[in-house]
Protein backbone atom coordinates (compact mmCIF):
# COMPACT_ATOMS: atom_id res chain seq x y z
CA UNK A 1 0.00 0.00 0.00
CA UNK A 2 1.30 3.70 -0.65
CA UNK A 3 1.63 6.38 2.27
CA UNK A 4 -1.03 8.99 1.46
CA UNK A 5 1.75 11.40 1.14
CA UNK A 6 3.18 9.22 -2.05
CA UNK A 7 -0.53 9.03 -2.99
CA UNK A 8 -1.38 12.68 -3.34
CA UNK A 9 2.58 13.18 -5.07
CA UNK A 10 1.13 10.39 -7.42
CA UNK A 11 -1.95 12.15 -8.40
CA UNK A 12 -0.10 15.53 -8.80
CA UNK A 13 2.12 14.11 -11.00
CA UNK A 14 -1.26 12.19 -13.10
CA UNK A 15 -2.87 15.61 -13.12
CA UNK A 16 0.30 17.58 -14.14
CA UNK A 17 0.60 14.82 -17.31
CA UNK A 18 -3.30 15.73 -17.98
CA UNK A 19 -2.54 19.01 -18.31
CA UNK A 20 0.95 18.92 -20.46
CA UNK A 21 -1.23 16.33 -22.35
CA UNK A 22 -4.20 19.23 -23.58
CA UNK A 23 -1.25 21.96 -23.66
CA UNK A 24 0.07 20.27 -26.17
CA UNK A 25 -2.84 18.98 -27.80
CA UNK A 26 -4.58 22.66 -27.99
CA UNK A 27 -2.77 24.17 -31.10
CA UNK A 28 -3.88 21.54 -32.81
CA UNK A 29 -7.58 21.60 -31.79
CA UNK A 30 -7.58 24.25 -32.57
CA UNK A 31 -6.75 24.93 -36.19
CA UNK A 32 -8.31 21.85 -37.31
CA UNK A 33 -11.53 22.87 -35.21
CA UNK A 34 -11.30 26.29 -37.12
CA UNK A 35 -9.84 25.10 -40.60
CA UNK A 36 -11.93 22.10 -40.67
CA UNK A 37 -14.75 20.89 -38.44
CA UNK A 38 -16.26 24.36 -36.89
CA UNK A 39 -17.15 25.04 -40.78
CA UNK A 40 -19.10 22.11 -41.28
CA UNK A 41 -21.92 23.29 -38.38
CA UNK A 42 -21.85 26.99 -39.93
CA UNK A 43 -22.61 24.70 -43.26
CA UNK A 44 -24.82 23.10 -41.69
CA UNK A 45 -26.79 26.44 -40.20
CA UNK A 46 -26.18 28.02 -44.19
CA UNK A 47 -28.60 24.90 -45.35
CA UNK A 48 -31.22 26.20 -42.68
CA UNK A 49 -30.94 29.96 -44.33
CA UNK A 50 -32.74 31.55 -47.41
CA UNK A 51 -30.65 32.11 -50.33
CA UNK A 52 -29.37 36.07 -51.05
CA UNK A 53 -29.99 37.11 -54.41
CA UNK A 54 -26.10 37.35 -55.44
CA UNK A 55 -24.86 34.41 -53.55
CA UNK A 56 -24.77 34.63 -49.79
CA UNK A 57 -27.49 34.13 -47.60
CA UNK A 58 -30.31 36.11 -45.88
CA UNK A 59 -30.40 35.69 -42.64
CA UNK A 60 -34.04 33.74 -42.35
CA UNK A 61 -35.07 30.48 -41.60
CA UNK A 62 -36.26 28.13 -44.58
CA UNK A 63 -36.11 24.64 -45.67
CA UNK A 64 -35.98 25.41 -49.18
CA UNK A 65 -32.24 24.42 -49.30
CA UNK A 66 -33.11 20.94 -48.42
CA UNK A 67 -36.48 20.73 -50.64
CA UNK A 68 -34.13 21.78 -53.58
CA UNK A 69 -32.30 18.64 -53.14
CA UNK A 70 -35.08 16.56 -54.20
CA UNK A 71 -37.25 19.15 -55.97
CA UNK A 72 -37.49 21.80 -58.29
CA UNK A 73 -39.80 24.82 -58.29
CA UNK A 74 -41.45 24.90 -61.63
CA UNK A 75 -42.05 28.67 -62.66
CA UNK A 76 -44.70 28.04 -65.32
CA UNK A 77 -47.04 25.27 -63.26
CA UNK A 78 -46.16 26.97 -59.79
CA UNK A 79 -45.56 23.72 -58.36
CA UNK A 80 -42.99 21.33 -56.46
CA UNK A 81 -41.72 18.75 -59.36
CA UNK A 82 -38.87 15.95 -58.59
CA UNK A 83 -35.51 17.54 -59.17
CA UNK A 84 -34.64 15.20 -61.95
CA UNK A 85 -31.74 16.66 -62.89
CA UNK A 86 -30.31 16.58 -59.38
CA UNK A 87 -31.56 12.79 -59.06
CA UNK A 88 -29.68 11.90 -61.96
CA UNK A 89 -26.39 13.70 -60.86
CA UNK A 90 -26.90 11.20 -57.33
CA UNK A 91 -27.30 8.18 -59.32
CA UNK A 92 -24.61 9.10 -61.73
CA UNK A 93 -22.53 9.73 -58.43
CA UNK A 94 -23.38 6.39 -56.72
CA UNK A 95 -23.04 4.60 -59.84
CA UNK A 96 -19.39 5.66 -60.96
CA UNK A 97 -17.82 5.31 -57.60
CA UNK A 98 -19.46 1.40 -57.35
CA UNK A 99 -17.95 0.77 -61.28
CA UNK A 100 -15.00 2.67 -59.88
CA UNK A 101 -14.42 0.48 -57.09
CA UNK A 102 -15.66 -2.49 -58.78
CA UNK A 103 -12.97 -2.08 -61.22
CA UNK A 104 -9.97 -0.74 -59.00
CA UNK A 105 -10.97 -4.33 -57.26
CA UNK A 106 -10.75 -6.52 -60.68
CA UNK A 107 -7.57 -4.73 -61.40
CA UNK A 108 -5.80 -3.97 -57.87
CA UNK A 109 -6.06 -7.37 -56.33
CA UNK A 110 -3.98 -9.56 -58.52
CA UNK A 111 -1.55 -6.27 -58.51
CA UNK A 112 -1.25 -5.96 -54.52
CA UNK A 113 -1.37 -10.38 -54.95
CA UNK A 114 1.84 -9.87 -57.27
CA UNK A 115 3.68 -7.62 -55.12
CA UNK A 116 2.85 -9.94 -51.93
CA UNK A 117 4.44 -12.99 -53.97
CA UNK A 118 7.57 -11.34 -54.92
CA UNK A 119 11.64 -11.98 -53.04
CA UNK A 120 10.79 -9.52 -49.93
CA UNK A 121 13.58 -7.38 -51.51
CA UNK A 122 12.07 -6.56 -54.74
CA UNK A 123 8.16 -6.17 -52.87
CA UNK A 124 9.67 -2.86 -51.77
CA UNK A 125 10.36 -1.43 -55.01
CA UNK A 126 7.24 -2.50 -56.30
CA UNK A 127 5.19 -1.14 -53.80
CA UNK A 128 7.14 2.46 -54.45
CA UNK A 129 6.12 1.92 -58.02
CA UNK A 130 2.26 1.82 -56.87
CA UNK A 131 2.43 4.52 -54.16
CA UNK A 132 4.50 6.95 -56.41
CA UNK A 133 1.87 8.18 -58.58
CA UNK A 134 -0.52 8.33 -55.80
CA UNK A 135 1.86 11.08 -54.18
CA UNK A 136 1.54 13.24 -57.39
CA UNK A 137 -0.25 16.01 -57.97
CA UNK A 138 -4.01 14.31 -59.11
CA UNK A 139 -4.63 16.88 -61.01
CA UNK A 140 -1.67 16.18 -63.44
CA UNK A 141 -2.72 12.03 -63.53
CA UNK A 142 -6.07 13.34 -64.57
CA UNK A 143 -4.60 16.02 -66.92
CA UNK A 144 -2.82 13.19 -68.10
CA UNK A 145 -5.60 10.32 -68.49
CA UNK A 146 -7.09 13.16 -70.67
CA UNK A 147 -4.26 13.52 -72.99
CA UNK A 148 -4.12 9.77 -73.58
CA UNK A 149 -7.85 9.24 -74.24
CA UNK A 150 -8.36 12.15 -76.39
CA UNK A 151 -9.67 11.63 -79.75
CA UNK A 152 -6.62 12.73 -81.01
CA UNK A 153 -4.72 10.69 -78.45
CA UNK A 154 -2.71 7.48 -78.62
CA UNK A 155 -5.53 5.21 -77.63
CA UNK A 156 -7.53 6.74 -80.44
CA UNK A 157 -4.34 6.90 -82.56
CA UNK A 158 -3.00 3.32 -81.89
CA UNK A 159 -6.67 1.78 -82.55
CA UNK A 160 -6.75 3.58 -85.78
CA UNK A 161 -3.54 2.57 -86.58
CA UNK A 162 -3.73 -1.02 -86.33
CA UNK A 163 -6.83 -0.86 -88.65
CA UNK A 164 -9.26 -1.91 -85.76
CA UNK A 165 -11.66 1.23 -85.88
CA UNK A 166 -12.02 3.97 -88.62
CA UNK A 167 -13.10 6.72 -86.82
CA UNK A 168 -11.99 7.73 -83.22
CA UNK A 169 -13.78 6.80 -80.66
CA UNK A 170 -15.20 9.57 -78.08
CA UNK A 171 -13.93 8.30 -74.81
CA UNK A 172 -13.58 11.91 -73.42
CA UNK A 173 -16.25 13.66 -71.87
CA UNK A 174 -18.20 10.90 -70.97
CA UNK A 175 -19.11 8.94 -68.04
CA UNK A 176 -16.93 5.71 -69.08
CA UNK A 177 -14.13 8.66 -69.21
CA UNK A 178 -14.66 9.71 -65.82
CA UNK A 179 -14.65 6.10 -64.55
CA UNK A 180 -11.39 5.40 -66.35
CA UNK A 181 -10.10 8.71 -64.38
CA UNK A 182 -11.06 7.84 -61.19
CA UNK A 183 -9.94 4.17 -61.07
CA UNK A 184 -6.35 5.08 -62.55
CA UNK A 185 -6.29 8.06 -60.51
CA UNK A 186 -7.46 5.83 -57.18
CA UNK A 187 -6.25 2.77 -57.96
CA UNK A 188 -2.87 2.51 -55.20
CA UNK A 189 -6.04 3.30 -52.32
CA UNK A 190 -6.97 -0.21 -53.20
CA UNK A 191 -3.61 -2.19 -53.80
CA UNK A 192 -1.68 -0.62 -50.40
CA UNK A 193 -4.46 -2.71 -48.29
CA UNK A 194 -4.86 -5.36 -50.24
CA UNK A 195 -1.36 -5.85 -49.78
CA UNK A 196 -0.91 -4.73 -46.04
CA UNK A 197 -3.32 -7.88 -45.37
CA UNK A 198 -1.30 -9.99 -47.89
CA UNK A 199 1.79 -8.81 -46.31
CA UNK A 200 0.81 -11.15 -43.13
CA UNK A 201 -0.73 -14.24 -45.16
CA UNK A 202 0.80 -17.15 -44.81
CA UNK A 203 1.51 -18.63 -48.29
CA UNK A 204 2.13 -21.89 -46.50
CA UNK A 205 -1.75 -22.46 -46.53
CA UNK A 206 -1.67 -22.24 -50.34
CA UNK A 207 1.14 -24.85 -50.85
CA UNK A 208 -1.51 -27.12 -48.31
CA UNK A 209 -4.01 -26.35 -50.19
CA UNK A 210 -2.89 -27.40 -53.83
CA UNK A 211 -1.32 -30.26 -51.67
CA UNK A 212 -5.14 -31.48 -50.99
CA UNK A 213 -5.71 -31.11 -54.73
CA UNK A 214 -7.55 -27.91 -54.40
CA UNK A 215 -7.90 -26.31 -57.88
CA UNK A 216 -6.82 -22.47 -58.48
CA UNK A 217 -9.76 -20.97 -58.90
CA UNK A 218 -10.95 -22.93 -55.35
CA UNK A 219 -7.86 -21.83 -53.75
CA UNK A 220 -8.32 -18.03 -54.41
CA UNK A 221 -12.20 -18.36 -53.17
CA UNK A 222 -11.99 -20.59 -50.45
CA UNK A 223 -8.21 -19.85 -48.64
CA UNK A 224 -6.67 -16.70 -50.10
CA UNK A 225 -10.29 -14.18 -50.26
CA UNK A 226 -11.74 -15.03 -46.45
CA UNK A 227 -8.24 -14.49 -45.12
CA UNK A 228 -7.52 -10.98 -47.31
CA UNK A 229 -11.21 -10.01 -47.11
CA UNK A 230 -10.51 -6.94 -44.26
CA UNK A 231 -7.65 -5.57 -47.35
CA UNK A 232 -10.76 -5.83 -49.37
CA UNK A 233 -13.28 -4.10 -47.53
CA UNK A 234 -10.61 -0.90 -46.48
CA UNK A 235 -9.27 -0.78 -50.31
CA UNK A 236 -13.12 -0.58 -51.19
CA UNK A 237 -13.90 2.11 -49.07
CA UNK A 238 -10.70 4.09 -49.70
CA UNK A 239 -11.97 4.17 -53.23
CA UNK A 240 -15.54 4.82 -52.95
CA UNK A 241 -15.79 7.67 -50.84
CA UNK A 242 -13.15 9.94 -53.18
CA UNK A 243 -15.00 8.57 -55.91
CA UNK A 244 -18.10 9.86 -54.43
CA UNK A 245 -16.78 13.13 -53.44
CA UNK A 246 -15.11 13.55 -56.88
CA UNK A 247 -14.53 17.10 -57.94
CA UNK A 248 -11.64 17.72 -60.25
CA UNK A 249 -11.76 14.17 -62.03
CA UNK A 250 -15.19 14.72 -63.52
CA UNK A 251 -14.88 18.07 -64.13
CA UNK A 252 -11.56 17.53 -66.33
CA UNK A 253 -12.78 14.19 -67.83
CA UNK A 254 -16.42 14.70 -67.64
CA UNK A 255 -16.58 17.84 -69.25
CA UNK A 256 -19.50 20.06 -68.32
CA UNK A 257 -22.60 18.00 -68.66
CA UNK A 258 -21.72 14.81 -66.72
CA UNK A 259 -21.51 16.17 -63.82
CA UNK A 260 -21.18 14.25 -60.06
CA UNK A 261 -22.33 15.51 -56.39
CA UNK A 262 -18.54 17.55 -56.01
CA UNK A 263 -19.66 19.55 -59.39
CA UNK A 264 -22.94 20.37 -58.74
CA UNK A 265 -22.60 21.40 -55.43
CA UNK A 266 -19.17 23.65 -56.56
CA UNK A 267 -22.14 24.84 -58.73
CA UNK A 268 -24.16 26.04 -56.52
CA UNK A 269 -21.62 28.35 -55.11
CA UNK A 270 -20.70 29.51 -58.58
CA UNK A 271 -23.12 30.22 -61.26
CA UNK A 272 -26.37 28.82 -59.34
CA UNK A 273 -25.43 31.81 -56.33
CA UNK A 274 -27.70 29.15 -54.39
CA UNK A 275 -25.64 29.23 -51.13
CA UNK A 276 -28.48 26.84 -48.76
CA UNK A 277 -28.93 24.21 -51.53
CA UNK A 278 -25.28 24.06 -51.91
CA UNK A 279 -25.03 23.37 -48.18
CA UNK A 280 -27.81 21.33 -48.11
CA UNK A 281 -25.69 19.24 -51.06
CA UNK A 282 -22.96 19.03 -49.40
CA UNK A 283 -24.35 17.60 -46.07
CA UNK A 284 -25.95 15.23 -47.86
CA UNK A 285 -22.83 14.17 -49.45
CA UNK A 286 -21.28 14.08 -46.02
CA UNK A 287 -24.43 11.53 -44.52
CA UNK A 288 -23.49 9.25 -47.68
CA UNK A 289 -19.77 9.00 -46.65
CA UNK A 290 -20.91 9.06 -43.21
CA UNK A 291 -22.57 5.91 -44.10
CA UNK A 292 -20.09 3.91 -45.97
CA UNK A 293 -17.79 5.06 -43.17
CA UNK A 294 -20.06 3.35 -41.02
CA UNK A 295 -20.29 0.10 -43.13
CA UNK A 296 -16.92 0.04 -43.06
CA UNK A 297 -16.26 -0.01 -38.73
CA UNK A 298 -19.01 -2.67 -38.75
CA UNK A 299 -17.23 -4.73 -41.11
CA UNK A 300 -13.83 -4.34 -39.55
CA UNK A 301 -14.95 -5.33 -35.97
CA UNK A 302 -17.01 -8.23 -37.53
CA UNK A 303 -13.46 -9.49 -39.24
CA UNK A 304 -11.20 -8.81 -36.17
CA UNK A 305 -13.93 -10.29 -33.29
CA UNK A 306 -14.44 -13.72 -36.55
CA UNK A 307 -10.38 -14.12 -36.12
CA UNK A 308 -10.31 -13.06 -32.23
CA UNK B 1 4.41 -22.49 -55.50
CA UNK B 2 1.37 -22.08 -58.54
CA UNK B 3 0.95 -19.09 -59.15
CA UNK B 4 -3.08 -17.36 -59.73
CA UNK B 5 -3.46 -17.50 -63.91
CA UNK B 6 -3.40 -13.99 -65.21
CA UNK B 7 -2.70 -12.16 -62.03
CA UNK B 8 1.12 -11.51 -63.25
CA UNK B 9 -0.47 -10.46 -66.47
CA UNK B 10 -3.27 -8.32 -64.67
CA UNK B 11 -0.38 -6.69 -62.68
CA UNK B 12 2.16 -5.96 -65.66
CA UNK B 13 -0.94 -4.20 -67.40
CA UNK B 14 -1.94 -2.38 -64.14
CA UNK B 15 1.74 -0.86 -63.81
CA UNK B 16 2.22 0.09 -67.17
CA UNK B 17 -1.17 2.04 -67.37
CA UNK B 18 -0.06 3.80 -64.17
CA UNK B 19 2.96 5.10 -65.87
CA UNK B 20 2.27 4.95 -69.71
CA UNK B 21 -0.17 8.06 -69.49
CA UNK B 22 2.47 10.21 -67.25
CA UNK B 23 5.15 9.19 -69.62
CA UNK B 24 3.54 10.18 -72.44
CA UNK B 25 2.53 13.92 -70.89
CA UNK B 26 6.03 14.16 -69.85
CA UNK B 27 7.04 13.60 -73.59
CA UNK B 28 4.87 15.74 -75.30
CA UNK B 29 6.30 18.87 -72.65
CA UNK B 30 9.41 18.60 -74.94
CA UNK B 31 7.29 18.84 -78.27
CA UNK B 32 8.77 21.53 -80.70
CA UNK B 33 5.14 22.11 -81.66
CA UNK B 34 1.94 23.76 -80.48
CA UNK B 35 -0.01 20.46 -80.17
CA UNK B 36 0.08 17.41 -77.35
CA UNK B 37 -1.08 14.87 -80.24
CA UNK B 38 1.33 15.52 -82.56
CA UNK B 39 5.37 15.19 -81.89
CA UNK B 40 7.22 17.38 -84.04
CA UNK B 41 10.77 17.24 -82.74
CA UNK B 42 12.54 17.65 -79.36
CA UNK B 43 12.40 21.44 -77.84
CA UNK B 44 13.03 22.80 -74.39
CA UNK B 45 10.61 25.70 -75.73
CA UNK B 46 7.59 25.47 -74.07
CA UNK B 47 9.40 25.11 -70.30
CA UNK B 48 11.28 28.36 -71.64
CA UNK B 49 7.67 29.67 -72.17
CA UNK B 50 6.38 28.62 -69.02
CA UNK B 51 9.59 29.98 -66.94
CA UNK B 52 8.99 32.96 -68.47
CA UNK B 53 5.04 33.64 -67.68
CA UNK B 54 4.74 35.74 -65.36
CA UNK B 55 1.18 34.05 -64.25
CA UNK B 56 3.12 31.27 -63.84
CA UNK B 57 5.81 32.85 -62.20
CA UNK B 58 3.20 34.24 -59.47
CA UNK B 59 1.22 31.03 -59.37
CA UNK B 60 4.29 28.78 -58.49
CA UNK B 61 5.48 31.57 -55.99
CA UNK B 62 2.47 31.46 -54.18
CA UNK B 63 2.47 27.40 -54.21
CA UNK B 64 6.03 27.47 -51.92
CA UNK B 65 4.92 30.42 -50.03
CA UNK B 66 1.50 28.44 -49.08
CA UNK B 67 3.03 24.80 -48.39
CA UNK B 68 5.95 25.78 -46.52
CA UNK B 69 4.08 27.90 -44.26
CA UNK B 70 1.22 25.29 -43.68
CA UNK B 71 3.78 22.50 -43.68
CA UNK B 72 5.56 24.32 -41.10
CA UNK B 73 2.41 25.04 -39.21
CA UNK B 74 1.11 21.67 -39.14
CA UNK B 75 4.60 19.93 -38.81
CA UNK B 76 4.44 21.98 -35.34
CA UNK B 77 1.14 21.58 -33.93
CA UNK B 78 1.24 17.65 -35.14
CA UNK B 79 4.50 16.92 -33.37
CA UNK B 80 3.12 18.46 -30.22
CA UNK B 81 -0.20 16.36 -30.90
CA UNK B 82 1.75 13.47 -31.33
CA UNK B 83 3.87 13.60 -28.43
CA UNK B 84 0.54 13.93 -26.33
CA UNK B 85 -1.31 11.06 -27.79
CA UNK B 86 1.41 8.51 -27.81
CA UNK B 87 3.56 6.79 -25.22
CA UNK B 88 0.97 6.87 -22.52
CA UNK B 89 -2.08 4.83 -21.76
CA UNK B 90 -5.67 5.61 -23.27
CA UNK B 91 -6.90 8.73 -21.97
CA UNK B 92 -10.31 10.76 -21.51
CA UNK B 93 -11.36 12.25 -25.22
CA UNK B 94 -9.15 10.43 -26.85
CA UNK B 95 -11.40 9.00 -29.42
CA UNK B 96 -12.59 12.62 -30.50
CA UNK B 97 -9.33 13.59 -30.78
CA UNK B 98 -8.59 10.93 -33.26
CA UNK B 99 -11.72 11.95 -34.82
CA UNK B 100 -10.82 15.60 -34.83
CA UNK B 101 -6.86 14.57 -36.40
CA UNK B 102 -8.46 12.34 -39.21
CA UNK B 103 -11.05 14.61 -40.26
CA UNK B 104 -9.93 15.91 -43.43
CA UNK B 105 -8.44 12.47 -44.22
CA UNK B 106 -12.63 11.23 -44.10
CA UNK B 107 -14.70 14.38 -45.28
CA UNK B 108 -14.35 14.85 -48.78
CA UNK B 109 -12.55 17.95 -50.22
CA UNK B 110 -15.21 19.29 -51.74
CA UNK B 111 -17.42 19.58 -48.76
CA UNK B 112 -15.02 20.82 -46.54
CA UNK B 113 -14.03 23.26 -49.21
CA UNK B 114 -17.53 24.95 -49.61
CA UNK B 115 -17.64 25.09 -45.38
CA UNK B 116 -14.49 27.29 -45.57
CA UNK B 117 -15.67 29.07 -48.17
CA UNK B 118 -18.82 30.21 -45.96
CA UNK B 119 -16.99 31.05 -43.11
CA UNK B 120 -13.80 32.92 -45.08
CA UNK B 121 -16.36 34.81 -46.59
CA UNK B 122 -18.32 35.65 -43.12
CA UNK B 123 -14.91 36.70 -41.96
CA UNK B 124 -14.01 38.74 -44.78
CA UNK B 125 -17.06 41.00 -44.48
CA UNK B 126 -16.42 41.20 -40.64
CA UNK B 127 -12.61 42.20 -41.03
CA UNK B 128 -12.14 43.43 -44.22
CA UNK B 129 -8.88 41.27 -44.97
CA UNK B 130 -8.34 39.76 -47.84
CA UNK B 131 -4.70 37.95 -47.54
CA UNK B 132 -3.33 34.82 -47.75
CA UNK B 133 -3.99 33.84 -44.42
CA UNK B 134 -7.10 32.13 -44.87
CA UNK B 135 -5.44 29.26 -48.15
CA UNK B 136 -2.52 29.05 -44.81
CA UNK B 137 -5.20 27.56 -42.45
CA UNK B 138 -7.03 25.60 -44.72
CA UNK B 139 -3.45 23.95 -45.97
CA UNK B 140 -2.67 23.77 -42.40
CA UNK B 141 -5.43 21.96 -40.97
CA UNK B 142 -5.35 19.41 -43.92
CA UNK B 143 -2.11 18.69 -43.62
CA UNK B 144 -2.10 17.83 -40.06
CA UNK B 145 -2.98 14.29 -40.52
CA UNK B 146 -0.19 13.95 -43.08
CA UNK B 147 2.56 15.34 -40.72
CA UNK B 148 0.57 13.51 -37.65
CA UNK B 149 1.05 10.07 -38.80
CA UNK B 150 5.14 9.62 -39.87
CA UNK B 151 5.75 11.75 -36.44
CA UNK B 152 3.38 9.06 -34.24
CA UNK B 153 4.97 6.67 -36.28
CA UNK B 154 8.72 7.06 -35.23
CA UNK B 155 7.30 8.13 -31.63
CA UNK B 156 5.30 4.62 -31.01
CA UNK B 157 8.37 3.03 -32.01
CA UNK B 158 10.73 4.87 -29.92
CA UNK B 159 12.69 3.08 -26.99
CA UNK B 160 11.19 4.52 -23.69
CA UNK B 161 14.41 3.81 -21.50
CA UNK B 162 17.02 6.43 -22.89
CA UNK B 163 14.33 8.96 -21.60
CA UNK B 164 13.81 7.21 -17.78
CA UNK B 165 18.08 7.18 -17.96
CA UNK B 166 18.20 10.70 -18.82
CA UNK B 167 15.79 11.71 -16.06
CA UNK B 168 18.03 9.44 -14.04
CA UNK B 169 20.97 11.46 -14.61
CA UNK B 170 19.43 14.58 -13.13
CA UNK B 171 18.18 15.93 -16.51
CA UNK B 172 15.50 18.15 -16.34
CA UNK B 173 12.14 17.16 -18.42
CA UNK B 174 13.09 19.95 -20.64
CA UNK B 175 16.54 18.50 -21.46
CA UNK B 176 15.57 15.33 -22.05
CA UNK B 177 12.98 16.64 -24.62
CA UNK B 178 15.74 18.56 -26.11
CA UNK B 179 18.57 16.15 -26.02
CA UNK B 180 16.83 12.81 -26.11
CA UNK B 181 13.33 12.93 -27.31
CA UNK B 182 13.79 15.56 -30.32
CA UNK B 183 16.86 13.65 -31.58
CA UNK B 184 15.33 10.70 -31.97
CA UNK B 185 12.17 11.63 -33.09
CA UNK B 186 13.24 14.07 -35.40
CA UNK B 187 13.75 11.62 -38.79
CA UNK B 188 9.31 11.42 -38.18
CA UNK B 189 8.98 15.44 -38.02
CA UNK B 190 11.22 15.45 -41.26
CA UNK B 191 9.22 12.85 -42.63
CA UNK B 192 5.82 14.56 -41.85
CA UNK B 193 6.89 18.16 -42.85
CA UNK B 194 7.60 16.59 -46.32
CA UNK B 195 4.41 14.53 -46.68
CA UNK B 196 2.33 17.88 -45.42
CA UNK B 197 4.51 19.68 -48.29
CA UNK B 198 3.56 17.85 -51.18
CA UNK B 199 0.57 17.57 -50.03
CA UNK B 200 -0.39 21.41 -49.78
CA UNK B 201 1.79 21.58 -53.16
CA UNK B 202 -0.60 19.22 -54.81
CA UNK B 203 -4.30 20.86 -53.65
CA UNK B 204 -6.70 21.55 -55.86
CA UNK B 205 -9.96 21.33 -54.49
CA UNK B 206 -9.51 23.42 -51.39
CA UNK B 207 -7.50 26.10 -52.52
CA UNK B 208 -10.19 26.51 -55.99
CA UNK B 209 -12.84 27.23 -53.55
CA UNK B 210 -11.10 29.05 -51.00
CA UNK B 211 -8.42 31.41 -52.77
CA UNK B 212 -9.30 35.15 -53.43
CA UNK B 213 -8.49 36.92 -56.79
CA UNK B 214 -5.48 37.01 -57.75
CA UNK B 215 -4.53 34.20 -55.58
CA UNK B 216 -4.30 31.26 -57.87
CA UNK B 217 -1.58 28.25 -56.88
CA UNK B 218 0.27 26.22 -59.71
CA UNK B 219 -2.54 23.19 -59.61
CA UNK B 220 -6.09 26.18 -59.62
CA UNK B 221 -3.95 27.89 -62.64
CA UNK B 222 -3.78 24.98 -64.47
CA UNK B 223 -7.26 24.11 -64.27
CA UNK B 224 -8.43 27.04 -65.30
CA UNK B 225 -6.15 26.85 -68.35
CA UNK B 226 -7.35 23.05 -69.19
CA UNK B 227 -10.62 25.06 -70.33
CA UNK B 228 -8.98 26.56 -73.01
CA UNK B 229 -6.85 25.33 -75.60
CA UNK B 230 -4.11 23.23 -74.02
CA UNK B 231 -0.57 23.82 -75.16
CA UNK B 232 2.96 22.02 -73.81
CA UNK B 233 3.25 24.73 -71.92
CA UNK B 234 0.91 22.98 -69.31
CA UNK B 235 2.65 19.77 -69.71
CA UNK B 236 6.05 21.25 -68.92
CA UNK B 237 4.54 23.11 -65.82
CA UNK B 238 3.01 19.44 -65.05
CA UNK B 239 6.15 17.35 -65.65
CA UNK B 240 7.82 20.10 -63.40
CA UNK B 241 5.25 19.66 -60.39
CA UNK B 242 5.92 15.93 -60.90
CA UNK B 243 9.47 16.19 -60.62
CA UNK B 244 9.37 18.33 -57.35
CA UNK B 245 6.06 15.60 -55.40
CA UNK B 246 8.70 12.38 -56.86
CA UNK B 247 11.70 13.58 -55.20
CA UNK B 248 10.20 14.68 -51.88
CA UNK B 249 8.60 11.73 -51.88
CA UNK B 250 11.62 9.42 -52.53
CA UNK B 251 13.39 11.12 -49.72
CA UNK B 252 10.61 10.48 -47.35
CA UNK B 253 10.57 6.86 -48.58
CA UNK B 254 14.03 6.90 -47.51
CA UNK B 255 14.21 8.51 -44.31
CA UNK B 256 11.66 6.06 -43.57
CA UNK B 257 13.48 3.26 -44.81
CA UNK B 258 16.84 3.88 -42.27
CA UNK B 259 14.57 3.50 -39.42
CA UNK B 260 13.95 -0.18 -40.63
Amino acid sequence: MAEPGEASALEEAEARAVRTRWALLVPAMLVLTIGAAGPLLVMLVYSFLEAGDYGGVEWVFSTDGWVQVFYAYDIFDEEWVAADAHLSIFWRSVKLSVVTTLLALFFGFPTAYFIATRSEKSRNAWLFLITIPFWTNLLIRTFAMMEVIRNEGVVNSVLIGIGLIDEPIQILYTDTAIALGMVYVYLPLMVLPIYASMEKFDFRLVEAAYDLYATRLRVLWRVILPLVKPGIVAGSILVFIPSLGAYVTPRVLGGGKNMMLGNLIELQFGQGRNWPLGAALSITLLVLVMVALLFYVRAAQRGSSGHG
Amino acid sequence: MKRQAGFTTVAIICFVCLYAPIVVLVAYSFNAGESIAVWQGFSWRWYAAAWENEEVQRAAWLSVLVAVQASFYATVVATMAALATTRNKAFRGQTAVFALINQPLMVPEIVTGVALLIVFAMVKVATGYNGLGYLVLAHTAFCIPFAYLPIRARLEGMDLTLETAAADLYATPWKTFRRVTLPLMWPGILAGAMLAFVISLDDVVITELVKGPGQDTLPTYMLGQLRRVVTPEINAISSALLAVSVVIVSLFFLLNRKRG
